[in-house]
């Protein structure tokens, strides 16, 4: 706000200096002494210091101003109800690990709402897989970048529950606009019920054994997990909850049978360019396969 | 004066008119600093156009959400090229050439002092400028792509491993940047000789055209600057080939090392492109007020400065990669203190102006707006230097408002007065002041309804360098109106490139001095004599021709 009314200030002066100047010494034809030179003047220390001297104590006003916020922002003490989550970028998803409550989430991140009177923050930790990305829920906190052999952290304390959007915001490759954020801050108990249930081991729907059975005898293990299977894979999201999302593709499409059998036949049909290779199933595969993922609530 | 202006409509042929062979051989062989000059400025023109039309396209994709009109390769090609383009093949041999042109006849030299290596390095320039659009056809990209380089112009480490990055469409990058930065050095080594060896008798250093000084700050920056940048390529060439791991993190290497290098090239970069124009400003601006510069010593000084503190402030573009509270610290200091220097030009001009006569002729009216636009992104700088309010805006829309406010707002616009005020000179003919004012008018309203909007939907949210954007976000207004502007400044600057065409055959004679000046190069014909000056003149003061025009109160007077 500091900010904002200097700048303002500054412009709003400036501005009218110019537009007076211009307008009050520009050339008029029809003046008597019109072709005479105006008096030539080289300059005037004294006026040359004034408008140093008061950018100078501008400056050193914002910058202590500055100062103090950074030191307030990074150096902040880390409260002992504060949640911990490592976020890990990759092109085009994001993991989120909960080391305390062994949860791993993909892409959709739930964190406690804060009560200013008790406050439960959220810190994450931050890294990348594979090439640089910048983690930006513009209502919440400003960006962090997520830099590969590098942690960094950031805390975001959101008062109010709902449904927070932003996106990847450093250059990440060909499907980097595709790469949403949605963060869901969640009441205390609707928190405590998601924990819970995402701790839970995948769903075994029998009526879905043959879509597992696609599943299981696909490449698809190879880069996704669901947990309680054979399916380990770390390369892609972890889908033991994948029906429990909103979304798919990194928040591009909502989630339902039809975008997913449409995902998996082809990622290009949303994402072109993501790293998911078509899988090339036929029909009935296609619809078993996706019968149960849509069973992995 | 006006003995050397033929009354025929035409220039005097000096010679039969000659094959075009010949006259290719002529332009190729040249190693006239005028000609190598008009070689640059019009090699950067048709970049301009073609890096132009790159972001009229970029601008037709984000028009509107979910857009389907390119591919996001294409996309992420479109806005590599267009930065790369703009930055490396308009910006640098476009203000090249101007002070190649301009630098021998305002210090009263007949030519650069190393006429040879100013021909190599506009070759190599062009070259590299070649060597990055041949990867249309010669190299395959991310994602098997094909063609252009898609890793942004910045190039991240580690996007531009060959992990991510196959094909060899990085590598046509690299080596343009490299050739290109290698013309770069060549020249500015030659600008500082010839600025510093070359003044005719009587320019002391304190006499110098303005000009003059502030190229000779802008190549000793390049020095700087350009070095770490072709390091920074030869070490990501050996990543490519050779198996080193310098940015390579899948290897232990570190992306933030390549931030480092690409940002101490890259923010001096910004005041190498910009301290041109100010140059510009600080010759154009008096003359059409009918004044001497204001505060000269300060003016250098401030340019001085400038060159030395933006040498301090690279990784403000880096305030969101987790730097330590104190080096944040430090960065927000140095670039704020950067608006001190700035500032103190931004009121020496209007101190200039001040009590003068203005003409308001195109020239000096895209020089005004320049002075306002440069004042605007002046203070979205300071804004920005503000780390907390970095983290929230930096990578989004409101940082490309904030540079191309500097980019297209201040160092374009100048270029455009430059043009209008110089053209005379070099092809003896006026530009049409009534085609002027439609081009400034025309880009002025697009300028601002692309860059003035573009800042807001950055403050929603929307981050740079995405392909399209979800409808549900509430982008889609501000975005359509910042490409309506592109297309006002395509028109204009299509109308310019017709005016200096048009202009060139049928414009009125110029004469030698249209403007009524008061430094060197408009002692001399226009064009110039190969030779330049057929004595080479002395001068007793900052405005030679003033004290010629007014034996009764010469500036020489007051000139301590």
């Amino acid at each position: 706000m500091l900010v904002l009314s200097v700048t303002a200030g500054i412009f709003l002066v400036v501005g009218g200096l110019l537009l007076y100047v211009v307008i009050r010494y520009r050339h008029r034809a029809g003046d008597a002494n019109a072709h005479q030179e105006p008096p030539q003047i080289y300059g005037s220390t004294q006026i040359e210091l004034s408008w140093t001297v008061i950018p100078i104590l501008i400056v050193v006003m914002l910058f202590l101003a500055t100062t103090r916020v950074i030191l307030s922002t990074q150096n902040a003490p880390k409260p002992a109800d504060s949640l911990d989550v490592t976020v890990i970028g990759h092109q085009f998803w994001w993991e989120y690990r909960y080391p305390k409550l062994g949860i791993v989430a993909a892409n959709e991140l739930h964190i406690p709402v804060s009560d200013p009177k008790h406050p439960t923050p959220t810190y994450l930790s931050m890294s990348s897989a594979d090439t640089d990305h910048s983690f930006w829920i513009p209502r919440l906190a400003g960006k962090t970048d997520l830099i590969p052999n590098r942690v960094n952290t950031m805390w975001i304390d959101p008062q109010a529950p709902g449904l927070y959007l932003g996106q990847c915001a450093q250059y990440c490759g060909t499907q980097h606009a595709k790469m949403l954020l949605r963060v869901y801050a969640d009441t205390p108990e609707q928190f405590a019920a998601w924990v819970a249930h995402q701790q839970q081991p995948a769903v075994e729907d029998p009526s879905a054994s043959k879509g597992r059975d696609v599943f299981q005898h696909n490449a698809c293990i190879s880069c996704h997990t669901v947990a309680g299977t054979v399916a380990t894979g770390r390369f892609g999201p972890d889908l033991t909850h994948l029906a429990s999302r909103d979304t798919i593709a990194s928040g591009a499409v909502p989630n339902s049978a039809a975008n997913v059998r449409a995902f998996v036949d082809n990622p290009a049909n949303f994402k072109p360019g993501a790293l998911m290779p078509a899988m090339h199933l036929s029909q009935k595969d296609l619809d078993a396969v996706t019968a149960y993922l849509m069973t992995l609530k | 004066m006006a003995t050397q202006a033929p009354a025929t409509a035409s220039l005097p042929e000096t010679a039969p008119r000659r094959l075009v062979l010949e006259v290719l051989h002529d332009w190729v062989t040249t190693v006239d600093h005028k000609k190598i000059g008009l070689m640059y400025i019009g090699y950067a023109l048709i970049f301009l156009v073609v890096g132009g039309f790159e972001a009229l396209l970029i601008r037709v994709q984000l028009a509107v959400p979910n857009n389907h009109f390119v591919s996001p390769q294409v996309f992420n090609q479109l806005f590599t090229m267009h930065g790369t383009t703009m930055v490396f093949f308009v910006g640098m041999p476009i203000l090249f050439g101007f002070g190649n042109y301009l630098i021998p006849l305002m210090i009263g030299a007949r030519d650069m002092a190393f006429p040879r290596l100013n021909a190599f390095s506009f070759w190599i320039s062009a070259f590299g400028g070649l060597l990055l659009y041949f990867s249309y056809l010669g190299a395959s990209g991310l994602y098997g792509a094909g063609g252009a380089p898609d890793v942004g112009w910045w190039a991240y480490a580690p996007l531009t491993m060959r992990a991510f990055s196959h094909g060899h469409s990085t590598d046509y990058w690299t080596l343009a940047i490299l050739l290109s930065g290698i013309g770069t050095i060549g020249t500015s080594a030659n600008i500082v000789a010839t600025v510093i060896s070359m003044r005719c008798p009587g320019m002391k250093l304190s006499r110098m055209p303005l000009l003059a000084w502030i190229y000779l700050v802008m190549s000793g920056l390049v020095f700087v600057t350009i070095s770490p940048l072709t390091a920074a390529q030869i070490m990501l060439m050996l990543d490519r080939y050779v198996g080193s791991h310098f940015f390579d993190t899948q290897a232990g290497g570190s992306a933030v090392l390549w931030m480092h290098f690409f940002w101490i090239f890259g923010h001096p970069e910004v005041y190498v492109l910009v301290l041109p124009a100010f140059a510009f400003a600080n010759e154009i601006i008096p003359v059409f007020s009918r004044k001497a510069v204001f505060g000269y010593p300060a003016m250098v000084a401030a340019s001085v400065g400038i060159g030395f503190i933006s040498l301090s402030v690279w990784a403000h573009h880096m305030f969101t990669i987790g730097m330590t509270a104190g080096g944040n610290t430090f960065f927000v200091l140095s670039t704020m203190t950067i608006s001190v220097p700035t500032g103190i030009k931004i009121f020496n001009w209007l101190a200039t102006l001040w009590g003068g006569k203005i003409h308001f002729t195109s020239s000096m009216m895209f020089a005004i707006a320049f002075l306002f636009q440069f004042l605007i992104a002046g203070l979205t700088g300071i804004m920005l230097a503000v780390a907390p309010f970095d983290w929230q805006l930096s990578g989004s829309y409101f940082i490309v408002a904030h540079f191309h406010y500097v980019l297209v707002g201040a160092i374009i616009f100048m270029i455009f007065s430059a043009f209008y005020y110089w053209f005379p000179k070099m092809s003896g003919r006026m530009l049409s002041e009534k085609l002027g004012k439609w081009h400034f008018w025309l880009f002025l309203i697009g300028f601002h309804l692309t860059f003035d909007f573009m800042h807001i939907p950055g403050i929603l949210g929307m981050p740079r360098r995405i392909y399209t954007y979800e409808a549900d976000r509430g982008w889609m207004l501000l975005n359509m109106i910042v490409s309506s502007g592109a297309i006002f400044q395509a028109v204009a600057t299509l109308l310019f490139v017709y005016n200096m065409v048009w202009s060139y055959f049928k414009g009125p004679i110029a004469g030698p001095d249209p403007w009524d000046a008061w430094t060197l190069e408009w002692s001399t014909t226009s064009p110039p004599p190969d030779y330049n000056f057929a004595v080479i003149p002395t001068v007793e003061s900052r405005r030679p021709l003033w004290d010629i025009k007014h034996p009764d109160d010469p500036d020489s007077l007051y000139d301590e």
